[in-house]
């Protein structure tokens, strides 16, 4: 009887650990699955072009001449744009949330920013149009000509381009990075802040000890943060303008890798031009997974670099927990 | 609630055991999502007509529609643009085009203090090739005397989605200027020289609406529910025409005489007076000899009567009613397929 139960109890925990481990396997049975087909759709783009359609300018469907430079650039352009504006404003976010704003405000404030990131992205990009865009035009209109010398504002101002995107893209990324951060923060044992407290610190310097301790979680936050701007689509096309075109100017309408796959995968009829269009996609693919994989490595060696002392302190909630 | 689903389901056995000797047809096709208004209008005033005829369509876009129909995921497509003999070739048997209705494509523009400019295909060609950069530039003014042409640049917008409509406006330039057909040619999407692309007529309408100084090209029942100006062009016998669902139907009809058989030809730029050039018509794709003979009776059945009766509904949606002559031919084609 009592053997009997043992075995149950053993049963089910095999079948529980088959069950999730073949859940896990799963999740990376699809990522080498989707790598797979992406590969295998885009053979007559891939082998017609080779590595030159990474560093290629020309997108003609018409002569059925295809390069992925425009969209590669305008993708990271826009990403880094918009990491650029929104990290400093994440960050303030999650540190407010986390140690300045009173227990009253913390819920609401919190449920608040994460709303942004239900707003869907079609949305986004309406009000982008709307709003943002006349917004950016009257800037671009009155920027000094001091200003407007430089490369980074040269071109005609259309509203629609670079700047746009990057800031829509920033507003949607905020959600993202801010609440990972303000949860990296959270998590920062309390002990570290009385200490810097006990040891006469103010009120700032508590904070930077505690980010300095959170900063892996912190890079981590952003690069979620990086990754979702990569691949955003909607919004992106409704504001860049479009034009596959390689320029440091925000002003410059430019194209993303998303976009130009939602723009004309559905008008694709002939076999090379659909090819070209899912090496773009197998592209973005592989950056997305570069990216992932250089965020990793950076955490792994920041961690690996902390003093042993600091990294006994990161392990600390394990081993009590052991 | 339940009383009165009751009374539906009563009243749909009622239905069904009336027509009990046919059975439910279901057909299905994608494609084209330009004329999608109209042929969801035509499917679901022909489904009350015949209760047993259910028709589903997807507007997946033309080329999306040539690929489902060429790998026979579907019964019919649908197409702006017609297919290429390489694509007719690759399909696996012959598929026969068949013109249902006609859209117009107008240059629409944002230019301060004025509201009514005329256009010629070649000057269209250079504004979009980028060699005409200036509202005021000679080539304009010169069409449009008396009319007070300010000293802007020209900001071109156009679609940046694959789109029939695309096709339509860029096979009008092609046709008109040998350096638009050599440098950029003609496709559901090309490689602009210049512009900015907008997403879907209304993301070109809205960087025209916004954008001092822009031109970009809409389907004409866009800009007529939006209100958005739009030019005058010039046709072949050199006169100005405005688009409207009689000019349109007009360039259709100038075309019968040289119509070939297979209905695939480009209608921009014909010749004839009170055309408007910049139309064109889109087809549905069909077998000739379907492997479904049950529905192809129904299908041959429904495109009789959108092709004759179902041409009333075009006009409130903005398009224009195919011609008498050309749904003559028509008729006679429908017959070759192999019921």
């Amino acid at each position: 009887m009592a053997g009997t139960r043992a075995r149950v109890r053993i049963g089910g925990d095999l079948g529980f650990r088959l069950l999730t481990g073949g859940f896990a396997v799963l999740v990376i049975v699809i990522v080498i699955g989707i790598g797979f087909e992406l590969w295998r759709q885009s053979q007559l783009s891939i082998q017609k072009f080779g590595f030159g359609f990474w560093a290629t300018k020309t997108w003609d469907p018409v002569s059925g001449d295809f390069g992925a430079l425009p969209f590669i650039w305008g993708t990271l352009y826009s990403s880094i744009l918009a990491l650029l504006i929104s990290t400093p404003v994440a960050l303030g976010i999650a540190i407010f949330l986390s140690e300045l704003a009173p227990n009253w405000l913390k819920q609401p404030l919190g449920f608040l920013t994460e709303l942004l990131a239900a707003i869907p992205s079609i949305v986004y990009g309406l009000w982008g149009i709307f709003v943002l865009v006349p917004w950016v035009r009257t800037l671009q209109l009155h920027m000094p000509a001091l200003l407007k010398a430089t490369p980074f504002f040269s071109g005609p101002p259309l509203g629609v381009g670079m700047l746009s995107a990057a800031l829509i893209l920033a507003v949607m990324v905020i959600p993202f990075s801010s609440s990972v951060a303000r949860e990296v923060l959270k998590a920062v044992p309390v002990a570290q802040r009385e200490a810097a407290y006990a040891l006469g610190a103010t009120q700032w310097e508590a904070i930077r000890a505690a980010l300095f301790y959170a900063r892996t979680g912190i890079i981590g936050a952003v690069m979620l943060g990086f990754g979702r701007a990569l691949g955003e689509t909607m919004a992106v096309t409704m504001l860049i303008g479009n034009n596959p075109q390689i320029s440091w100017s925000l002003n410059a309408p430019q194209y993303t890798m998303a976009a130009v796959l939602a723009n004309e995968f559905t008008e694709a009829s002939d076999e090379l031009y659909l090819h070209a269009l899912i090496e773009i996609g197998l592209v973005l693919f592989i950056i997305t997974l570069f990216v992932n994989v250089l965020s990793r490595l950076l955490i792994w060696s920041m961690a690996r670099s902390m003093s042993p002392k600091a990294r006994r302190v990161v392990a600390a909630p394990a081993s009590e927990a052991a | 609630m339940s009383r009165k689903s009751f009374a539906v389901l009563a009243t749909a056995v009622a239905m069904a055991t009336s027509v009990v000797a046919q059975q439910n047809v279901h057909i299905n096709g994608a494609g084209a999502t330009f004329p999608y208004p109209i042929y969801s209008k035509w499917f679901a005033e022909y489904a009350k007509l015949h209760e047993n005829a259910q028709i589903n369509y997807q507007s997946i876009g033309s080329g999306g529609g040539i690929r489902q129909v060429t790998a026979q995921t579907v019964f019919f497509g649908a197409t702006d643009g017609p297919m290429t003999p390489e694509q007719l070739l690759a399909a696996p048997g012959k598929i026969l085009h068949f013109p249902t209705v006609l859209g117009a494509v107008v240059p629409v523009y944002n230019v301060e203090g004025v509201s009514e400019l005329k256009f010629t295909g070649p000057v269209l060609a250079d504004i979009f090739l980028g060699k005409i950069t200036k509202w005021n530039d000679p080539a304009i003014a010169k069409l449009n005397p008396g009319v007070n042409l300010p000293v802007a640049d020209i900001t071109v917008a156009h679609r940046s989605d694959g789109s029939g409509t695309t096709y339509i406006f860029v096979d009008y330039l092609a046709k008109l200027s040998s350096e638009w057909k050599e440098k950029v040619g003609i496709a559901t999407s090309v490689n602009w020289p210049v512009g900015v692309g907008g997403k879907g007529n209304e993301g070109v309408a809205g960087l025209v609406k916004q954008t001092p100084g822009a031109i970009g090209y809409v389907e004409l029942i866009y800009a007529l529910q939006n209100k958005i100006s739009y030019g005058t062009v010039q046709n072949s016998a050199g006169e100005f025409v405005r688009a409207s669902v009689e000019s349109v139907t007009a360039c259709a009809a100038a075309a019968v005489k040289s119509m070939p058989k297979d209905f695939r030809v480009s209608i921009t730029n014909a010749p004839g007076t009170g055309v408007y050039p910049i139309s064109s018509f889109t087809w549905l794709l069909v077998y000739e000899n379907p492997k479904d003979k049950v529905q192809a009776k129904v299908f041959v059945d429904f495109m009789k009567w959108a092709l004759t009766d179902g041409q009333k509904f075009a006009p409130e949606l903005g398009y224009a009613p195919l011609p008498a002559e050309i749904v003559k031919l028509e008729m006679a084609a429908i017959s070759q397929i192999k019921l």
